[in-house]
């Protein structure tokens, strides 16, 4: 098996080991603990791809072709480019650890859930790696069916209600983009994402911003978040901001920027005052949330705006810190929800009112908690401030008034993370924080510890993802020339 | 001396074997002793549908260069063929879910009724599975209301067959007063149409059309509306779909899922050959007077199906708006549309057929309709059934679990490739609308919160609950048909093309 195969090997081993789960009559423990070696086999993967991969090359890397339907000219193409690369990379790391956890706490029918959750690592790397438009909106369709069933059965008690918002919102945006790829892969004759020539058509551009929006989401398009993010399992809201959301602006760069240079300028403006209002809007929500997830949402909310910021920003250091950006907090608010997660197993709440003082006694938990919640206000040195620098210079070019939103909104971060681990680390004990209330156990710490780690590796050298993401000196330049 | 015409029995063996069989289960309604009448009835039927398969298939491969036989009246070509083979196929699954379920399933049927008329039955599907085999290829207006006849009374005898229910007997009747309406339609369409041309056959009347530019004529013009609207009875479309919740709700389940899937295969087929081939000259009428239906179709099927409790009317309703999508490939009247349309059919006979066998399922449990309410925790207690039904419904809505996701892209880029990107717009808001009451049915099986949850055995008509191997095969065999066409979209398009190529475009 060449390294090229790997790019289907990493969907479809996922997808197949759900098969598997589905299937074959396993123990509750031999499910989770297979859902957990294909989770770690799927990062064994990546790393070898990744150790392979060539980031001077223009142009696909691994990639795989072949004919879906030739009528229309669709065909079955995956292949990764450098920051593909890093976004695969981030969502195998986030589901191992979505996974894990999962298979820690023993989650109720054990088949289902973790067949569910490989489906959803299969269709997530899907939308990263497909490199044909129906291939794409295949797998971001294929995103959302795990995700409803795994918020709809494991979620909190306000599930149903948020299955719903949730779908209505992403499929509004999804179908649209279905009429927009009809429209531009019908208009070129093809399909394909590489030999697809970029269009001026601002209407098709439209379409599919709208579903990548929505996904992100930037405001005022973020009405299915905070429910999502508060009813789904805490694993769950993990992958849905850490990872899925990426998806959305991972789409704004692979498709709507690359594809529609001249509309996406057209509409720069509009599009940089909404990640602007996100930006804002989201971190002032996030300072008055009154639980902890909220305030993780909210901020995911934020980061989304800051993304998109640099992503439209259309400068060199816009595009490098974007996908810095992506990878540094799509780890940080999948260690922070997995850290909720935790703290809701021992207390059975995450309201601020009723926590505190929990870093007695409980170092571990209060040491990750504090180093997470440090990185992700973006303190200097940090892998979140690197990305937000470069994306803040990279706006900066633009006009001095995007970043000076951003810096304000920086600020922000600080006041809305402070804030959160005050209340759940210090302060007076709260009313169910009891003493017998343990210290992160082993099984946890082999989830977080990494997670952490990989963190501290990327604060350390930014530059491993922010220099390797885009071939040549200048993002912008390989973006015109679709990446060839 | 009578001059009779040349008959190529090949070509209408498919419709023979079919009818020999219902003689055969006919019979045995009589000559085999009552205690294994149902498996012997049963047995014949599948076998039959097996034998048409095979020979649809055969004429598939062997009727490449398409033409009239039998007097010109019945077209063997491969439009036919692909047509009557999954039309056959849909028979054997219906064969399958009916076996152990036919005629009496309610909790009211008495215990030794339950195998009455089972051969007739069997007799009557395999009936109507040859109308309709004949009615996909019927050449001119006279055998296509024959057999549109043919198939439809065989149907409205199933529709009532369970005849101590009350809903059954109504359905059988509302069916075959509303059902005579629309034959009446019909029938008035093409006698005005022949009034107009003095042909009956579809391509005769093209001919005379062109040859005494009658284009715009006034008589032929309505009879075209009303041959329209005569199909589209049939298709259950709107305007035309009243009678199909009532009659969907009341009828036998497993007479439901095949009525949901093969007649609307029957009915779009035929109808795009009729307007295809015998009045090419008024596409610039029909294809508009297509989408209008299309439309109403989405709009009032979606709407109507937000609201509905009992799952039956539900999957009526998203019948009548998939005839919609379906109908939009017909009003395109290109060969894209029509390889769309024949490609959407496979996915949606699945799906349709798949969705109300796992209600049959349900209903032979509780002995009571299926709705929203009893269904809560049926995916957890029946894995199997759930998880396909999971898949029909998500499939139903567009998702990527089955080829039902392709099938819609097909439609929708044949309708923009015609010019008309409204019609895209409108299949793609009603794709959204759809997505609340299908998702609502995977919410009913699995997210119920658990005091609703019904704990404990169901209660289950007759005794334990019966294995039922033939309906876990039937809805097996839609699953895979449902999912395998989403990979396999290349060699359906490829037997699509050429079956398409039998049409005039």
């Amino acid at each position: 098996m060449s390294v090229s195969s790997f790019t289907t090997l990493l969907v479809c081993l996922p997808l197949g080991a759900a098969l598997a789960i589905w299937i074959l009559p396993l123990s509750r423990y031999t499910t989770g603990a297979l859902a957990v070696l294909v989770s770690l086999l799927e990062v064994g993967i990546w790393i070898e791809q990744a150790a392979r991969f060539d980031f001077n090359h223009h142009g696909l890397q691994n990639a795989q072709r072949a004919s879906w339907f030739s009528d229309l000219h669709v065909s079955y193409h995956v292949g990764e480019y450098g920051f593909s690369l890093w976004l695969v990379g981030l969502t195998v790391v986030c589901m191992a650890a979505a996974i894990g956890y999962g298979f820690w706490v023993g989650r109720d029918r054990p088949r289902a859930y973790f067949g569910l959750m490989l489906f959803l690592t299969g269709a997530t790397v899907g939308v990263f790696v497909a490199q044909d438009l129906l291939l794409f909106y295949a797998f971001f369709e294929a995103m959302l069916i795990p995700l409803y069933v795994l918020i709809g059965v494991w979620g909190g008690p306000g599930r149903l209600g948020a299955t719903v918002k949730f779908l209505i919102y992403t499929m509004t945006g999804s179908l649209l983009m279905l009429a927009a790829l009809i429209v531009y892969g019908l208009k070129v004759g093809t399909f394909d994402l590489v030999d697809g020539p970029p269009s001026a058509s601002r209407w098709i551009f439209l379409g599919f911003m709208f579903a990548f929006v929505i996904k992100a989401p930037l405001f005022p398009f973020h009405g299915w978040l905070p429910d999502a993010y508060r009813e789904a399992p805490p694993e769950v809201s993990a992958v849905l901001s850490g990872v899925v959301a990426k998806a959305g602006v991972y789409g704004m760069l692979r498709i709507a920027i690359a594809k529609f240079p001249d509309p996406a300028s057209y509409y720069r403006t509009t599009i940089l005052v909404l990640a602007a209002l996100a930006l804002v809007y989201g971190s002032l929500l996030a300072f008055r949330a009154k639980d902890f997830r909220g305030v993780v949402a909210y901020s995911s909310l934020a980061q989304s705006g800051l993304i998109a910021i640099g992503l439209f920003s259309g400068t060199n250091l816009g595009f490098d810190g974007a996908v810095l950006q992506m990878v540094a907090h799509g780890l940080v608010s999948t260690s922070l929800f997995l850290l909720a997660g935790t703290i809701e197993r021992r207390t059975t709440t995450g309201e601020f009112a009723l926590l505190g003082g929990m870093a007695r006694g409980r170092p571990a938990l209060a040491t990750l908690l504090m180093t997470v919640g440090v990185i992700s206000l973006a303190v200097p040195g940090s892998a979140a401030f690197a990305g937000e620098f470069l994306i803040l210079a990279g706006a900066f070019q633009r006009a001095w008034w995007w970043a000076a939103i951003g810096a304000g909104a920086i600020v922000l971060a600080a006041m809305y993370m402070l804030r959160l681990i005050s209340a759940v680390l210090h302060e007076a004990r709260g009313s169910t924080v009891q003493d017998e209330a343990l210290d992160l156990r082993a099984g946890e710490l082999a989830l977080l510890v990494p997670l952490v780690g990989v963190l501290l590796v990327l604060s350390a050298w930014p530059a491993s993802i922010s220099h390797h993401s885009f071939a040549g000196d200048s993002p912008t330049q390989t973006i015109q020339s679709q990446f060839k | 001396m009578i001059h009779t015409p040349h008959v190529d029995w090949f070509a209408i063996s498919t419709i023979f074997v079919l009818l020999g069989a219902s003689f055969v289960a006919l019979l045995s309604a009589v000559l085999v002793p009552r205690a294994i009448r149902r498996a012997f009835a049963a047995t014949v039927a599948g076998l039959g549908c097996v034998g048409g398969l095979v020979t649809s298939i055969w004429l598939y491969v062997d009727s490449a260069n398409g033409h009239r036989v039998v007097g010109d009246a019945f077209y063997r070509d491969r439009w036919t063929a692909l047509a009557q083979a999954i039309l056959c196929g849909i028979g054997l699954c219906t064969v399958l879910l009916s076996a152990e379920h036919i005629p009496a399933w309610g909790r009211t049927a008495r215990r030794e009724r339950r195998d009455d008329h089972v051969a007739e039955y069997f007799a009557l599907l395999l009936a109507c599975l040859a109308g309709m085999t004949f009615f996909v290829g019927s050449a001119n207006l006279m055998t296509l209301f024959l057999s549109l006849e043919w198939f439809s009374i065989a149907l409205y005898i199933m529709c009532a067959i369970d005849y101590d229910r009350e809903g059954s007997l109504e359905a059988g009747l509302k069916y075959l007063i509303v059902g005579s309406f629309g034959s009446a339609g019909l029938l008035f369409g093409s006698a005005l149409v022949y009034g107009a041309t003095r042909r009956i056959g579809f391509e005769e009347i093209a001919h005379a059309v062109g040859q005494q530019s009658l284009s715009g004529d006034a008589l032929l013009v309505l009879g075209l509306a009303m041959i329209i609207a005569g199909i589209g009875f049939k298709a259950s479309a709107a305007p035309f779909h009243m009678w199909t919740p009532a009659v969907y709700e009341g009828a036998p389940t497993p007479v439901t899922a095949f009525m949901s899937a093969a007649t609307k295969v029957a009915a779009l087929v035929l109808g795009l050959r009729v307007l295809q081939t015998a009045f090419p000259q008024e596409a610039h009428l029909w294809t508009w007077a297509v989408a209008g239906i299309a439309v109403a179709s989405l709009v009032i099927g979606n709407l109507a199906a937000l609201v509905q409790r009992d799952l039956k009317r539900m999957l009526a309703y998203s019948s009548i708006s998939h005839a919609g999508f379906m109908l939009i490939a017909v009003s395109v009247g290109t060969a894209l549309g029509a390889r769309a349309l024949m490609y959407y059919l496979v996915p949606y006979a699945a799906m349709a057929f798949g969705a109300f066998a796992v209600v049959a399922a349900r209903e032979r449990e509780l002995g009571e309709p299926v709705t929203l309410d009893n269904l809560a925790g049926f995916g957890w207690e029946r894995p199997f059934l759930g998880v396909a039904m999971w898949f029909f419904m998500f499939g139903f809505a567009g998702l990527p679990l089955g080829g039902g996701f392709i099938g819609k892209f097909y439609v929708l880029a044949a309708a923009y490739k015609h010019g008309w990107t409204w019609l895209v717009i409108v299949g793609v808001v009603a794709t959204l609308v759809s997505l609340y009451y299908y998702l609502g049915v995977v919410r009913a099986m699995y997210m119920r919160p658990s005091e609703e949850l019904q704990v404990g055995a169901p209660v289950v008509v007759g005794g334990a609950p019966a294995k039922e191997m033939l309906l876990h095969a039937a809805v097996g065999i839609a699953l895979v048909v449902s999912v395998g066409s989403l990979f396999a979209v290349q060699p359906l398009i490829d037997l699509a093309k050429h079956a398409a190529l039998s049409l005039p475009f």
